[in-house]
């Protein structure tokens, strides 16, 4: 099993660096993983992983991106609510990019 | 894992010439993007799975368990015992051929080794070598060669090549089922604990909570709600579906990606709106919340664990049948095996449609019904209110997914829906449809992200066919009755004929469907503005 060394401690991810444990998490693991993709933590970014976080704590898998989206806009104004701004944050996707930072699984099946 | 980056036209060269060796002396390379990653030991532990152990692909020791080649023979023994057809496909194949180049992941990568007639002696070659008396004394010259831990690995890399779509058997002359030959060596494969994480995962969600991407039943309703937010945003209508309620006619299940990924959402929004328009006494189950059958990739004795949930529901329930959404394996398991496994189910009546008063002969058995056939039926009845308009900037082609044509003979009733809600219908090639369609190329669990260059090959033939129709008609949208088709067209399609779009038939239906109350309608089902209906200023 791959690690990534986080304040002296190992901590396990899978093959495409996603962590195997949630418990594993925090705040400073994060700024971590996104400095190793070159990408400085805002504070625009920290809203969508924290809103990531908690729609976790809810539901138990990472939301839809179209939910994302519409809670974004909900909550911090409609200039947010879009996949355009969401992209901007997250290049790589915000499912896979800004999850694998909060700490949460990939969803599979018919996805 | 390096990101894969090659781009469609260093992919399109493709060399179709054999090596110079004889395929049991090729060794084979295990290539970054043509596999997936192991499974996580947690899953297989959740379903008890055998030797569980961990291992990774791309190392030179897989770890097998100390007693693998007696784990094999003996497994394979076993299923030889237990399916005759098994044996049979074993003995029969004269290597004519005529299935060479029918795979999608042969023509995708010229790789010889997917012409599904060798695929499948890498498989009869060890049962030569040990089930045959030819084999045992005459060795290769009868084609037989000996289990080796390589002969291992070849398996797993090439029987997770094959997507079980059974074209290739529509042109054995023997009518070989080369997808029972890959469920074979896949049964045979997980006996050793090898497994992919992408049918592993889903295998044990569903086991634990009813469906693969395991969605909790809070999940599921928020889910839904937040369509219903959607449907009554593009309609004005209020729906209130329900969810587990005893006594409703009937039960309805759907893969659970139209739950939760794009854009099988559309679709669902279709289901919840035709039902409502019907007044159809029905509901939804946070229990039996899964269509699909990921089990049915590791072995038959998980695909039945899985699949009997849906009957216990129906039972618990008290409902009367069973309908069943836009799914592909869900119907080869429901028409194949389900009946097999689980019947007779006299606790359920025979389905008969409760609007047009159809009997649904061809459910008798096992008591479930394709929507399809189900909504093929209410517009032959005149049933709906119809605005075909209302998809006019729509030019549709339908894809069969492999199950619903070749495992249930389902080919005219999607084609009758969308005639009947589009204006503008064009069929692909003959030798890419129907019976002989193609995959989508990423079926049967292939449907990860770090495989991306085999679902790419796979998916090559398919988008072959839609970039001639995009070409010759303008086609942007790629109708299908399949949830892995909606997500994993999408990416192939987007590769390769970049500007076609992805969707269910019921999508479709839902835009054309003129709803009881519903106010003027300026948006699609995705919520972009309708061309033509755009809300006036």
């Amino acid at each position: 099993m791959a690690t990534v060394d986080f304040e002296g401690k190992q901590i396990e991810v899978d093959e495409d660096g996603y962590l195997v444990s949630l418990d594993d998490w925090a705040p400073g693991l994060a700024t971590q993983l996104a400095k190793g993709d070159d990408l400085e933590l805002t504070e625009a970014h920290w809203e969508v992983i924290n809103f990531l976080r908690d729609y976790y704590q809810k539901y138990q898998i990472a939301p839809m991106i179209k939910i994302l989206v519409k809670e974004i806009a909900k909550v911090m104004g409609p200039e947010k609510g879009n996949t355009k701004y969401l992209y901007e944050l997250y290049p790589d996707g915000p499912a896979k990019q800004a999850c694998r930072y909060a700490g949460l699984p990939k969803p599979t099946g018919c996805v | 894992m390096a990101k894969f980056t090659a781009k469609p036209k260093d992919l399109i060269n493709i060399d179709y010439t054999p090596p110079k060796t004889e395929w049991m002396d090729t060794p084979t390379e295990i290539r970054e993007h043509m596999f997936c990653h192991a499974t996580k030991a947690k899953d297989l532990e959740t379903v008890e799975f055998p030797n569980i152990h961990e291992w990774r692909p791309q190392d030179e020791d897989w770890n097998l368990p100390a007693n693998w080649e007696q784990i094999v023979l003996q497994g394979m023994q076993d299923l030889l015992k237990k399916y005759r057809s098994f044996q049979l496909f074993m003995d029969i194949c004269v290597r004519c051929g005529a299935c060479a180049d029918k795979c999608h992941f042969f023509i995708g990568s010229g790789d010889p080794k997917n012409m599904p007639v060798l695929r499948a002696e890498l498989l009869r070659s060890v049962y030569r070598g040990n089930f045959t008396l030819a084999g045992k004394i005459l060795k290769k010259i009868a084609g037989a060669r000996e289990l080796t831990p390589s002969v291992i690995k070849e398996w797993w890399y090439y029987f997770y090549q094959c997507t079980e779509c059974r074209r290739c058997s529509v042109f054995c002359p023997y009518g070989i089922d080369t997808a029972e030959i890959t469920m074979m060596a896949r049964e045979l494969l997980n006996l050793l604990g090898l497994q992919l994480g992408w049918i592993g995962g889903p295998v044990a969600n569903c086991y634990m909570k009813g469906n693969h991407l395991g969605l909790e039943p809070h999940t599921i309703k928020s889910s839904v709600e937040f369509f219903l937010d959607d449907i009554k945003e593009i309609t004005g209508i209020t729906i209130e579906p329900t969810f587990n309620r005893k006594g409703a006619e009937i039960l309805f299940v759907t893969p659970s990606g139209d739950l939760f990924a794009n854009p099988g959402t559309y679709t669902a929004m279709g289901y919840l709106m035709l039902f409502h328009e019907l007044g159809l006494d029905y509901t939804w189950s946070t229990y039996a919340s899964e269509g699909g059958n990921f089990g049915f990739f590791t072995s038959n004795e998980m695909a039945k664990r899985l699949n009997s949930k849906i009957y216990a529901e129906a039972k618990r329930l008290g409902v009367k049948w069973i309908l069943g959404g836009e799914c592909g394996h869900m119907w080869r398991v429901i028409h194949q095996y389900m009946d097999t496994w689980q019947g007779p189910a006299d606790f359920l009546q025979e389905p008969v449609s409760p609007i047009t008063g159809t009997k649904f002969e061809n459910a008798k058995a096992t008591k479930m019904v394709h929507i399809a056939e189900f909504t093929a039926d209410l517009i032959k009845h005149n049933k709906l209110k119809l605005d075909k308009s209302r998809n006019d900037h729509l030019v549709v082609t339908y894809h069969d997914s492999c199950n619903t044509s070749r495992g249930m003979g389902m080919l005219e009733e999607p084609r009758y829906i969308i005639n009947n809600v589009c204006n503008h219908f064009h069929e692909m090639p003959e030798d890419t449809i129907k019976e002989k369609t193609f995959c989508c190329g990423s079926g049967t669990g292939l449907n990860a992200s770090e495989n991306m260059e085999l679902r790419m090959r796979g998916g090559l033939p398919r988008a072959n066919a839609v970039k001639y129709v995009k070409e010759k008609h303008g086609v942007n949208m790629l109708a299908n009755v399949c949830a892995i088709d909606r997500a994993t067209l999408s990416a192939s399609v987007d590769y390769w004929v970049p500007g076609t779009a992805v969707c269910g038939t019921h999508e479709l239906v839902a835009n054309a469907l003129v709803m009881k109350g519903e106010k003027e309608r300026t948006l699609d089902i995705r919520l972009e503005p309708l061309p033509g209906k755009e809300a006036s200023e």
